[in-house]
């Protein structure tokens, strides 16, 4: 009872809550308006936007950005199509090779585990450069011109490999793993049955961050792909914003171009590709928040 | 939490016995064999284990560890002779020519300057910002509008980089933008070339990066100070200490490792820039270039788009090293100052 009077009484005063509140919807003003204003364009009808520029309450709506979308985006389809592709599979992909490295690194009897933990690790600290990663994928394993190239680069990331590392260490302990291996299971058994049963939450906050990772890319394609074909729906967005000033720069990459230059995007229509960009993270923001905020907690506990 | 601490109270002790183990278990291997055949009698033991690691260092080995020996070609004339090994190994040698090309144009000395410069100004930022908004987040009365709060400063950090572009565009555009159209135009100010003036651009560039990344380091900092044990505060408050005290002195210094941590780890990326940022939100525009060619931007042009590829490797093989060394400098100083902060 007095404990609680003690909290109740150990609070910021009456003032400063209300000035900190103002201050916090303040910032959540900020963090939203500027989505708010790229859909608000997106509604808007050309004409609103030439006379009055981008609003926040568009003069004049007009579903117009979207119906020319379903009815003749398919480049734009296309490449979202390809999003999605590269973001499931690398997903699955990433997950699969990031949970296996971090299993053998979590068991305390396997006796190389800080060799090959250092050996994920040093590549944190120095790298070779742009230009040598670049030939490796053009001419050594020459896979940039398959979308192969916007998945692969991605697959090992031992930020998420630590974190794996240590949702392993903190919910599996070594004894079930080792009462199975009395009974008979051998190690793969007991991985995929045993360990990663018990570990969801870990496969679901870096599955999240691969999700993440992959959909956001745009500079794997930035630096490999050439094809238009092959463009993902964030390096497309890229290409439509920057076409104008490309063609005034005498770019080499113009003859990729032509095709979305023949139908340059009006204003409204750019934004609603970056609305429809947006969408899926927007839908699955709620998993992710919940499941980054169990990631970073794990993280943050050291990896 | 619960769970985690005895979790980790069991994991120490596990660890402790496996010590023990593992100076009988060695002890006894040492008279049987020599050390060598270590590596090979672990192999035939744990394969299983070997085979989940495998996919994973042939990733690491192509992705990390075969550029790195490309670093060599920097310091060569790169042509292309068949194949990578053929290439790399029969390019003429021209040692540090092509640093030399490099150090003396006048982007060598701007991209450096910028990149230092930017990632300072992060770091600080970073540093106070997200430590003192999650403080309030977590002594606001009302936890669920905390709760509201904390969702959606975290929003921006899920959008890539090309959507903040396209919203820095809608606010920057010069015939449409919202801030020329609709800001400047009613208090009569003629419009601004946002996208042909340097001199707005480190303030804009440092604006986007708080914006993309502070609900982000807010959340771990409140999940930090979510982890510190209420009785501290209680019996603060039964002394007689007041509200900023116990920030001051139980807040701060919990959150103390947490914040060398964090810290360390952006000055051990200071010489690396988000390409993002720097690229993609100005939208490549040349006349900008004073006040946003960082280190990546000019390595990524100079191979993209220049094709340049002794000046890329050069840039980018001068970045490699000298950020290799700050990150060494910077966990050896934190070792000396506070042994457990420390990265490695």
């Amino acid at each position: 009872m007095s404990a609680k009077r003690v909290r109740k009484q150990n609070e910021i005063s009456m003032v400063s809550n209300v000035i900190f509140n103002i201050l916090f919807i303040i910032i959540s003003v900020i963090c939203i308006a500027p989505v708010v204003l790229v859909l608000a364009i997106s509604v808007s009808s050309e004409t609103s936007i030439r006379e009055h520029g981008y609003q926040f309450f568009p003069s004049e709506f007009s579903g117009e950005a979207y119906a020319y979308l379903m009815r003749a985006g398919d480049a734009i389809w296309r490449a979202y199509g390809i999003s999605i592709f590269v973001t499931v599979v690398g997903t699955l992909l990433s997950l699969c090779v990031i949970t296996m490295y971090a299993y053998p690194l979590s068991r305390s009897s396997f006796k190389y585990r800080n060799k090959f933990a250092f050996f994920a690790f040093f590549t944190m600290i120095f790298g070779g450069g742009l230009v040598p990663w670049y030939i490796v994928y053009t001419q050594l394993i020459p896979i940039s011109k398959t979308v192969w190239i916007m998945i692969v680069p991605y697959l090992m990331n031992t930020w998420y490999m630590m974190i794996m590392r240590t949702f392993y260490k903190t919910t599996v302990p070594e004894s079930i793993i080792e009462s199975a291996r009395i009974d008979g299971a051998g190690e793969f058994r007991t991985f995929f049955t045993i360990v990663l049963p018990l570990c969801k939450a870990g496969l679901a906050t870096v599955g999240l961050f691969c999700t993440l990772g992959y959909w956001n890319d745009f500079y794997l394609p930035m630096v490999f792909v050439n094809d238009s074909k092959n463009y993902n729906i964030q390096y497309l967005m890229y290409q439509t914003l920057v076409a104008v000033q490309n063609l005034l720069n005498n770019s080499n990459q113009i003859s990729n171009l032509t095709e979305i230059l023949a139908n340059l995007p009006s204003e409204s229509l750019r934004m609603a590709i970056a609305i429809l960009s947006i969408g899926p993270i927007v839908l699955a923001y709620p998993f992710f928040q919940k499941y980054f905020v169990k990631g970073l907690t794990v993280g943050a506990v050291k990896g | 939490m619960q769970d985690s601490c005895i979790a980790f109270a069991w994991l120490f002790s596990a660890k402790r016995c496996d010590k023990q183990m593992d100076v009988v278990v060695s002890s006894a291997a040492e008279v049987k064999r020599k050390k060598k055949t270590g590596f090979f009698h672990e192999l035939r033991k744990n394969w299983p284990l070997f085979i989940m690691l495998l996919p994973g260092v042939i990733i690491l080995i192509i992705n990390n560890y075969i550029p790195m020996f490309g670093v060599i070609i920097a310091f060569k004339k790169y042509r292309f002779h068949g194949n990578f090994i053929n290439s790399v190994i029969k390019s003429e040698w021209v040692g540090f020519r092509n640093f030399e090309f490099f150090i003396k144009t006048p982007y060598a000395w701007q991209m450096t300057r910028n990149t230092l410069l930017y990632n300072l100004a992060f770091i600080l930022l970073d540093l106070i910002i997200p430590v003192a908004f999650a403080i309030i987040l977590s002594e606001l009365r009302n936890k669920r509008l905390s709760k509201v709060y904390q969702s959606v400063a975290f929003l921006p950090y899920f959008l890539s980089w090309i959507v903040v572009s396209y919203l820095a565009y809608s606010m920057f555009s010069l015939q449409n933008g919202f801030i020329n159209n609709n800001v400047l135009k009613p208090l009569g100010i003629p419009a601004v070339e946002w996208y042909s003036e340097p001199k707005y651009w480190p303030f804009i560039l440092v604006f986007f990066h708080l914006w993309k990344y502070t609900g982000y380091n807010i959340v771990v900092y409140l999940a930090a100070i979510a982890g510190i044990d209420p009785e501290y505060y209680e019996a603060a408050a039964i002394d007689g200490a007041t509200k900023w005290q116990q920030i001051r002195h139980i807040t701060v210094p919990m959150l103390r490792n947490l914040m060398i941590i964090m810290t360390l780890l952006a000055v051990g990326r200071i010489f690396n820039a988000d390409i993002g940022l720097f690229y993609n939100v100005p939208r490549n525009s040349g006349s900008l270039q004073p006040a946003t060619q960082v280190i990546d931007t000019y390595v990524y042009t100079a191979l993209r788009n220049t094709n340049d590829i002794g000046m890329s490797s050069a840039a980018g093989t001068y970045q490699a090293v000298v950020g290799c060394i700050t990150v060494f400098t910077a966990n050896l100083i934190v070792r000396k100052i506070d042994k457990d902060s420390a990265l490695f």
